[in-house]
């Protein structure tokens, strides 16, 4: 244990100095900002709906930009250290490979998470300090589906650096990795579908095995629960799932897929050269 | 102690390592030599339990992959190239000697007897420190814990000639108690800290022999040196390894460390036009 945190707070440290922990905090939180402004303004009209709009414009740009942004500064820096002679050094070390693999994957959620959670809990701060009101059911609920993302995201990057064994070659997979989720998010499975050639059945469980569209969809669902803006894919989900049960899918799926993907990774890393 | 049994590495279809055996025995001081491509990293990796590979790996019959933990420590690491580490200088001492279970004060002690000033680098990026800081504080890292294995790759190549000195001393401490694989490209580089050459070439051992151990790792030489002329070049190359001027740039005078003498003969050499007189004189074994 004493291990896995000191490797997790090494992992930190390092990340704290990198130019991308400071790109990715100032885009977050910048994002923010922008957006606060957008809602303030409006709050000052609408009340609350300014804050829950500010939430949910938050949510949509932060799975546009979060996962790519996880994907390439992770294996960009777990490949690159492996590059440049970190892991030929720190893994001389007594340090157990599951405290390191384990401790890596845990300091780096932390920094990718805090800035994250940070740029909203300060809007809804400054909510409560200024007395607009806070939805908190909807707060709670995208902090988890955020926290889940960044987990989803960062066990995928950490396959993917274990696997590859170059920067180049890992920063290519992870591209590639996303965008193959961006392609097969509902609107080219529409047109699929459309051409007649997919059942609606199939095209809807395809879009649901896609953690983007299931980000995408759940965070809809939280200010349209009958899903009406999906059309006709709102019956299978909901009939399948129903309202609650789809938002709590909508969190273990992509866990499942990041703790997934971190273990094959884990794996793969323990079996494989280290540096 | 180290034990190599039939040890082979291929990476893709090229064989690196081509059936390595090899037992080390303990205080045996070993250099490593051989041309780039040699094998020397990738054996020192599989020392190391970084790499996967083909026979076995032993230390005092324990392998460095299954059981990591505890063969690692028993082994202390000098790499060739510092690591591009940006965590403060503190804070990798900490954490080195939090793995380690050894005291950090013992690491600042080494780091400051081979003429770190570890108090005003302690808040600053390591990889923001020069290339000679790095190997001082990297040295100091795996001398300071109680390594019963040291893997030295390159390690005295970024120091000074009064931090070699002292580098030299602080193995010396440590030759009865800890086996020693010191990796270099060039022999002249580490013959005179060694008391065994292994020579890789393509992946295999071509040579093993055992030398005379006649040069003390902690004997001194009087050095007295004189020049035809003043060269401003030779001069700076003397003051280099804290040599003295006895007057005008004509004689100096100074004391280079035993397992040196092959490297300052290098660097006199240079001058050799101008030498008019050297004396070297063992003054402590």
């Amino acid at each position: 244990m004493k291990q896995l945190w000191l490797t997790a707070k090494l992992d930190i440290v390092e990340s704290l100095r990198a130019r991308w922990f400071q790109i990715y905090t100032l885009v977050f939180g910048g994002i923010v900002a922008l957006l606060f402004l957008f809602g303030l303004t409006e709050s000052r009209v609408l009340g609350f709906i300014g804050l829950s709009r500010l939430l949910v414009t938050y949510i949509q740009l932060t799975m546009a930009i979060l996962p790519i942004f996880v994907l390439i500064t992770t294996v960009r820096s777990v490949a690159g250290d492996r590059e440049a002679g970190v892991f030929e050094y720190l893994l001389s070390l007594p340090v157990s490979l599951a405290a390191w693999f384990w401790g890596k994957i845990l300091g780096r959620y932390i920094v990718i998470f805090v800035p994250v959670f940070a740029a909203m809990l300060g809007a809804v701060l400054y909510a409560v300090v200024a007395g607009i009101e806070v939805p908190w059911g909807m707060f709670g609920y995208y902090t988890a589906l955020l926290a889940v993302m960044a987990a989803c995201f960062l066990g995928i990057g950490m396959l993917i650096s274990a696997v590859a064994r170059s920067t180049d070659v890992a920063q290519g997979a992870a591209f590639l990795v996303w965008l193959t989720l961006l392609l097969f998010l509902d609107l080219i499975l529409l047109g699929v579908m459309i051409q007649g050639k997919v059942a609606p059945e199939v095209a809807v469980t395809i879009a649901l095995a896609n953690p983007l569209q299931v980000f995408r969809t759940a965070a809809l669902a939280l200010f349209d629960p009958q899903l009406i803006v999906l059309g006709p894919s709102a019956f299978v989900i909901l009939d399948l799932f129903g309202a609650l049960g789809y938002k709590i899918f909508a969190l273990a799926y992509p866990a499942a897929i990041g703790v997934g993907a971190a273990t094959l990774g884990y794996f793969l890393f323990r079996r494989g050269d280290l540096p | 102690m180290i034990r190599f049994h039939n040890v082979a590495k291929t990476f893709r279809r090229a064989r690196v390592l081509d059936g390595i055996d090899l037992e080390i025995g303990l205080g045996e001081r070993v250099a490593l030599i051989g041309s780039n491509g040699a094998g020397k990293t990738t054996l020192i990796r599989c020392l190391l339990g970084e790499y996967t590979h083909d026979g076995s790996v032993t230390i005092e019959g324990q392998s460095p992959r299954s059981e990591r933990t505890t063969v690692l420590g028993k082994i202390g690491f000098v790499p060739q190239l510092p690591p591009p580490l940006r965590m403060p200088v503190g804070q990798l001492i900490h954490f080195s000697a939090s793995l380690c279970r050894s005291d950090p004060q013992r690491i600042l002690d080494l780091a400051k007897r081979l003429g770190l000033d570890v108090d005003s680098v302690m808040s600053r990026q390591f990889v923001r420190l020069s290339g000679g800081m790095k190997q001082k504080l990297l040295i100091a890292i795996a001398l300071g814990r109680s390594a019963r294995v040291l893997v030295l790759d390159e390690p005295a190549a970024n120091l000074d000639p009064e931090a070699r000195k002292i580098f030299f001393e602080l193995l010396a401490e440590r030759a009865e108690s800890a086996t020693m694989l010191i990796s270099s490209h060039r022999l002249n580089e580490v013959s005179t800290l060694v008391n065994r050459v292994v020579e890789l070439d393509m992946g295999k051992v071509v040579l093993d022999d055992r030398v005379a151990d006649d040069v003390s790792l902690t004997g001194k030489l009087d050095c007295r040196i004189s020049v035809k002329r003043p060269e401003p070049a030779f001069a700076k190359a003397m003051a280099s390894w804290n040599f003295t001027d006895l007057g005008d740039g004509l004689d100096w005078t100074g004391k280079v460390a035993g397992p040196d003498r092959l490297r300052f003969m290098g660097m006199a050499s240079r001058y050799v036009a101008v030498i008019d007189h050297i004396s070297l004189t063992e003054v402590e074994g």
